[in-house]
C-alpha cells in the first residue's frame, strides 16, 4: 500500500518535472537563437504575449479543469491586474523607486487586486452552477471591461480622484490624470521581457501543480467529482470552489500585469478583455486537454503561433484556424470519430506486425 | 398662467420623450427575442449553446442585402432567400458539426460552437470584406406622427414588434398544437424515452435548427434595418446579447425568451438615455446577474431537481 502511494508521488514528481523541463529547454533554445540573431522580429514580438497567455490557460485550467467550472470572464481578471498594475507603475514612475522593486510590487498588486475581484464576484456566482455560471462569469468580465472603459483616475496633491463621467469630473487641482476612459493608461514602462515571462510562468507552474497534489486540490477535484458525496465526508465545497476561483483569479491577474508592461498603451478593448479574449483562452484550455496543466501550456503557445505562422496564407489563415479548431473538436471527442480513428490506427499496427511475421 | 403652460409643455416633451425611448427599446428588445428565440429552442433541446447563432444573423443580413441590392428582388422575396439560405446553413452545421458530438461533453460541443462562429465570421470576411455594408432598410412604412408631431414611430420600430408578437404566438401555438412541436417538447425532456415513443429524434432536432436559424435571419433583416451598418461581426454582441435575454427569461423557456428580451432591449435603451450612454451594457449585465443570483433559473425558467 504504501509502495503504490509513493510510486504515485514519484510518478506525479517526474510528471511536474517533465513540465517544469520542457518550459526551462523552451525558453533555452529561444535564447540560444536570439544569440545567434536566428529570430524574426515578428516571433520577438511574440515571446512575451506567449508567457502572458500560457499563464492565463493555466489560471483557466484551474477553474474549468480542477475545480469543474466553466467561467467565460478571465479575460475580466486579467484586465483588473493589467490595470491596476500599470497604474501603480505610473504613480511610481518618477519617485526614484527602482525599476525592480516597482516591477515586482506591480505583479503583486495585479495579483492581488484581481484575487480580490475573484473574492467578491465567487461568493454569488458559485452558487450557480453549468451554464448559468458560464453566463454570469461572461456578464462579470463585460461589466469589468465596460467600467474600466468609463473609467477616469488621476492624482493630484489632495489625494485621488475617480469620476465616471469624463476628466473634467475629476476636479483636477492640477496633478496627473492616470486613466482616461476609453483611451486608457498611455506611456506605462515597458518592463516585461521575455525572461521575467518565463519566470512568472515557472512560478504559476510551481504553485498550480503544487496545489493540484496537495490536500486542497484533491478536496476541489473530490468536489468536482461528487459534491454530494465530497460535502458528506465533511469538505466545505462552497469554500473549496471559492479558494480555487481566487487562486485563479490571482494568477489571471499576474498574466495581465506581464501584459501591460509589455505595452506602452493599455486600452480595455474587446478584443484583448473582452469575451473573445475569454473564449480564446478557454479554447487553449479544451485543445490543451481539461484539467491538463502541461497541456494547457503548450496549446497555448501552439495556438498562438498558428495564426502568425499561417501569416503567409494573410486572408485564410483564421479560416484555417477555425477549421483546425472544429477538425481537433471532433477528432478527440466525437464518438463516431473516435471509433473512425481508432480503425485507421489499427490497420496501421497490423500492417506493422504483418510485415515483422512475414521477416 | 403662460409659465404654468410651459412648465405643461416641458412635461409633455418629457414624457414623448420617454414614450419614444421606450418604443425604441421594445424594437430592440423584441429583435433580441426572436434571436433569443433561437438560442432558447436549440438549447432546450439539445442542451448546448450555440454560440454560432449570432453568425447565422449577420448570414441572414449579408444575403438579403445580396438578394435585395445585388440581384435587385422585391423585399418579400429577398426575406424568403435569406430565411432558406439560413435554414439550411443552420441543418448543415448541425449535421456536420453538432450532431457527430452529441454524446461527448458539453465544453468540446462549446468550442466547436466557437469554432463555426469564427468560420462563418471568417469566410464573410473573406467574401465580403470587412468594410461595412450600408444595409438599405427593409420596411417600406413611413413614420408616424403622432401628439402633434412631437411623437415620431419609425415604421421598423412598429414592424419590428408586431413581427416578433406574431412569431411568438405562432411558435407558442405550433409548439402546443402541432404533432412537430409536442415532439420537440418531449425530445427536450428526454431523448431516449422519445425515441422509445417513436419520435424522429434527428429529425426533430434538425427541424429545430431550421427553426431557429429561420428565425436568425429574421431577425437579422430587422436588426440590419434598424441599425443600417453591416460587418462580419455584426451579429456578435447581438448574439451574446440575444443569449443573456434567453438566460435572463429562462433558457429553454419560448415565453422567457420573449420576456427576456424584451426587458433587456428596453433596459438597455432607458439606460443609455437617462443614466449613462457608456455604462449601457454594464447596467444591463449587472441585472442579469441580481436575476439569476435571486432566481437561478431566470424568470420563467421550470426548477429542476436534482437527484442524488
Amino acid at each position: 500500500m504504501m509502495d503504490r502511494v509513493k510510486a504515485e508521488k514519484q510518478k506525479i514528481f517526474r510528471s511536474n518535472m517533465i513540465t517544469f523541463g520542457i518550459v526551462i529547454i523552451a525558453y533555452i533554445v529561444v535564447e540560444l537563437m536570439m544569440q545567434t540573431g536566428n529570430i524574426s522580429s515578428l516571433f520577438k514580438g511574440l515571446l512575451v504575449p506567449l508567457c502572458t497567455y500560457s499563464i492565463l490557460a493555466v489560471s483557466l485550467n484551474l477553474v474549468v479543469g480542477i475545480s469543474g467550472e466553466l467561467s467565460l470572464g478571465h479575460a475580466g481578471f486579467m484586465c483588473i491586474g493589467a490595470f491596476s498594475s500599470a497604474t501603480w507603475s505610473m504613480l511610481m514612475k518618477s519617485s526614484g523607486m527602482p525599476e525592480g522593486m516597482r516591477f515586482f510590487i506591480a505583479i503583486v498588486i495585479g495579483a492581488v487586486t484581481a484575487a480580490f475581484f475573484g473574492f467578491l464576484i465567487g461568493i454569488p456566482v458559485l452558487r450557480l452552477k453549468g451554464d448559468y455560471l458560464a453566463i454570469v462569469t461572461l456578464a462579470f468580465g463585460e461589466i469589468i471591461k465596460n467600467l474600466v472603459n468609463a473609467l477616469y483616475f488621476g492624482v493630484d496633491a489632495n489625494g485621488p480622484h475617480f469620476s465616471l463621467e469624463d476628466s473634467m469630473h475629476l476636479n483636477m487641482d492640477g496633478g496627473t490624470i492616470i486613466i482616461k476612459g476609453a483611451q486608457g493608461i498611455t506611456g506605462t514602462p515597458k518592463n516585461s521581457n521575455f525572461t521575467i515571462g518565463i519566470i512568472l510562468l515557472l512560478i504559476v507552474l510551481f504553485v498550480v501543480l503544487n496545489l493540484i497534489n496537495s490536500r486542497t486540490g484533491r478536496a476541489v477535484m473530490a468536489i468536482r467529482d461528487n459534491r454530494i458525496a465530497a460535502e458528506s465526508v465533511g469538505l466545505n465545497a462552497t469554500k473549496f470552489k471559492l479558494l480555487a476561483f481566487t487562486i485563479s483569479a490571482a494568477i489571471a491577474g499576474i498574466g495581465g500585469a506581464l501584459y501591460a508592461h509589455n505595452l506602452s498603451s493599455l486600452q480595455a478593448l474587446p478584443k484583448n478583455f473582452g469575451y473573445n479574449q475569454s473564449i480564446m483562452i478557454l479554447v487553449f484550455v479544451v485543445m490543451g486537454g481539461i484539467g491538463n496543466i502541461r497541456g494547457s501550456v503548450i496549446a497555448a503557445v501552439v495556438l498562438t503561433l498558428l495564426p502568425e505562422l499561417l501569416r503567409g496564407l494573410s486572408d485564410y489563415r483564421m479560416l484555417i484556424y477555425a477549421v483546425v479548431l472544429i477538425f481537433m473538436m471532433l477528432c478527440t471527442s466525437a464518438p463516431s470519430w473516435i471509433q473512425y480513428r481508432d480503425r485507421i490506427m489499427m490497420s496501421f499496427k497490423l500492417k506493422s506486425t504483418d510485415g515483422k511475421e512475414n521477416k | 398662467m403662460y409659465k404654468k403652460q410651459l412648465v405643461r409643455n416641458d412635461e409633455v416633451a418629457k414624457m414623448m420623450s420617454f414614450i419614444s425611448y421606450l418604443l425604441n427599446g421594445l424594437s430592440l428588445g423584441s429583435v433580441y427575442a426572436i434571436i433569443a428565440l433561437g438560442y432558447t429552442m436549440v438549447y432546450g433541446i439539445a442542451k448546448m449553446l450555440n454560440f454560432a447563432h449570432g453568425d447565422i444573423l449577420m448570414v441572414g443580413g449579408y444575403t438579403a442585402f445580396i438578394a435585395f441590392n445585388s440581384l435587385g428582388l422585391p423585399i418579400p422575396v429577398a426575406i424568403l432567400v435569406s430565411m432558406v439560405v439560413c435554414t439550411l446553413l443552420g441543418i448543415t452545421i448541425e449535421k456536420i458539426a453538432y450532431k457527430p458530438l452529441r454524446q461527448a461533453n458539453s465544453l468540446s460541443v462549446l468550442i466547436t460552437a466557437i469554432g463555426v462562429s469564427y468560420l462563418l465570421q471568417n469566410l464573410a470576411q473573406l467574401i465580403f470584406s470587412a468594410n461595412p455594408k450600408s444595409f438599405s432598410s427593409f420596411v417600406p412604412l413611413k413614420p408616424v406622427k403622432l401628439a402633434g408631431g412631437q411623437l415620431t414611430i419609425s415604421g421598423e420600430t412598429i414592424v419590428t414588434i408586431v413581427t416578433c408578437i406574431i412569431i411568438v404566438a405562432g411558435l407558442v401555438t405550433f409548439i402546443n398544437k402541432t404533432k412537430a412541436g409536442q415532439a420537440m417538447l418531449a425530445v427536450s425532456e428526454d431523448k431516449g424515452a422519445a425515441t422509445l415513443m417513436g419520435v424522429d429524434v434527428n429529425g426533430t432536432i434538425s427541424l429545430t435548427f431550421a427553426i431557429g436559424s429561420a428565425l436568425a435571419a429574421i431577425g437579422g433583416i430587422l436588426l440590419c434595418s434598424a441599425y443600417p451598418t453591416l460587418t462580419p461581426t455584426t451579429g456578435a454582441m447581438p448574439g451574446i446579447k440575444a443569449f443573456v435575454a434567453a438566460v435572463l427569461g429562462g433558457i429553454g423557456s419560448i415565453p422567457g425568451a420573449f420576456v427576456g428580451g424584451i426587458i433587456l432591449g428596453v433596459l438597455e435603451n432607458l439606460a443609455k438615455a437617462y443614466i449613462s450612454s457608456k455604462l449601457s451594457d454594464a447596467i444591463v449585465f449587472s441585472v442579469l446577474i441580481i436575476v439569476l443570483l435571486v432566481k437561478p433559473t431566470g424568470i420563467l425558467g421550470k426548477k429542476i431537481m436534482e437527484k442524488v
